[in-house]
């Protein structure tokens, strides 16, 4: 979704960048069990939010995201200047 | 003689019908036709059609595509409909959450309950603050959204006469300038509205239900797609249409030389993307009056047509009374996701 607001990719071309940028094949990037190893090894935020201490969620989720798949994420980008960190 | 078999499917109203795989079939070739006709566009293969055919009858309550063929999702008003369609009060940036961690959307747009542009603008800093909330939460993206409704600036609501009232009193030309002038103003709030947003991080901005006033509301869309895309060019913008057709309440508007009015997806979409658009939501309207093979048929001949020539994403508007969906608050899922299938399998659409 976010390769088609960001870059305007049809949905084959986006799922291949994301593929390709994570090292996956297409059919892991659909994979439930294989996303949520993924998300929650790299830290891109699941839907279950438990031990909360150690999740990531919300925007330290996307900071994460924004870098793993080189694109910008506004609220990423807005936060940055909010806290003084740009 | 035993009673020829009778393949359970629905009306576009929702309700109950069964129908031989003649029947079936004569209205999948009906409606494809009918779409050809209409859009002056290539009719679905014999193949799509026996494919429509096979979805249709498919056995089973919910149908469903290959894992590897899943698309995205995105909606309109959809952070509000669980505190408006079910009642049950929930903060808006709460519901966004709700759609990631629950629901599993894959985008969701913060959307006033009053779903318009014109009513935005007077709380818009109050409503970026609600997005700005619901960014810190969740993870997937999150839009902005309300109507263009361009009904909402006539007389005496709005600043301009009302065109509805000019045309039948023979009053042409006064109800063509009201739309002109009405444009101006609905562009100026839009972009407002989309500075507040982007300030506050949108990912995208929504323009849904674009042409529901007619031609003149269409422009809107793609004015404001225009210059807010000149002023936030990292902020994707998905404009989303009200129907198949444009409808030519002023009939002389154009965009790039190209006339609004008649236009169907596969020429709405050419000029959503020179505006600058990240998403194009195509619909086709359900007649309620005829079986689901027929609507289904026919939406498929505009939705392939529009996806094939279209160079962004294009999002099918599957949704009460669109794309082959009944007319009906409580959706069947079994028109749904034959729906759903038969758009993925042979438009190529990129979302939903």
């Amino acid at each position: 979704m976010r390769l088609q607001i960001a870059k305007k990719m049809r949905i084959n071309e986006a799922k291949q960048y994301v593929a390709d940028k994570l090292g996956l094949t297409i059919e892991e990037i659909c994979d439930v069990v294989t996303m949520s190893e993924v998300r929650e090894d790299r830290g891109f935020g699941l839907g279950n939010f438990e031990p909360n201490a150690e999740a990531n969620i919300g925007m330290e989720a996307k900071f994460r995201i924004a870098e793993a798949l080189d694109i910008k994420i506004n609220s990423v980008e807005r936060f940055k200047e909010r806290a003084g960190l740009k | 003689m035993s009673e020829e078999k009778k393949f359970f499917t629905r009306m576009g109203d929702g309700s109950i019908v069964y129908m031989t795989e003649a029947e079936i079939k004569d209205d999948i070739r009906a409606g494809v036709m009918d779409a050809a006709d209409r859009g002056k566009i290539a009719p679905l293969t014999e193949d799509e059609m026996n494919h429509i055919y096979d979805i249709v009858t498919m056995p089973g309550g919910i149908v469903g595509v290959d894992p590897k063929d899943a698309i995205v999702t995105s909606n309109d008003s959809g952070s509000d409909k669980i505190s408006t369609k079910c009642s049950i009060p929930v903060d808006r940036s709460i519901n966004a959450m709700i759609h990631e961690r629950v629901l599993g959307a894959d985008s969701v747009d913060i959307g006033y309950s009053d779903y318009n542009y014109k009513t935005v603008k007077g709380v818009a800093k109050r409503e970026a603050g609600v997005l700005k909330r619901a960014l810190s939460y969740t993870t997937m993206p999150l839009f902005y959204g309300a109507m263009p409704n361009l009904g909402f600036y006539t007389k005496p609501d709005g600043p301009v006469d009302n065109w509805a009232v000019l045309l039948p009193e023979g009053k042409i030309k006064e109800a063509m300038a009201a739309q002109e002038e009405a444009v101006d103003h609905a562009v100026r709030d839009i972009v407002f509205v989309a500075e507040q947003m982007y300030d506050a991080g949108a990912d995208g901005f929504m323009l849904d239900t674009s042409g529901a006033a007619g031609d003149a509301d269409f422009l809107v869309s793609l004015k404001a797609t225009e210059l807010i895309k000149e002023k936030f060019p990292d902020m994707g913008v998905e404009i989303g249409m009200a129907g198949e057709f444009v409808l030519g309440m002023h009939g002389r508007l154009k965009y790039n030389d190209v006339r609004l009015a008649g236009l169907y997806p596969h020429q709405q979409v050419k000029l959503v993307e020179q505006a600058g658009a990240s998403i194009f939501g195509a619909v086709v309207n359900t007649n309620c009056n005829m079986s689901f093979p027929w609507n289904i048929a026919r939406v498929c001949t505009f939705i392939k047509a529009c996806s094939e020539v279209a160079t962004i994403p294009v999002h099918a508007n599957a949704g009460m009374g669109v794309c082959a969906i009944p007319m009906c608050e409580n959706l069947p899922a079994d028109i749904v996701s034959r729906a759903d299938k038969c758009l993925i399998e042979i438009c190529k659409i990129d979302g939903l």
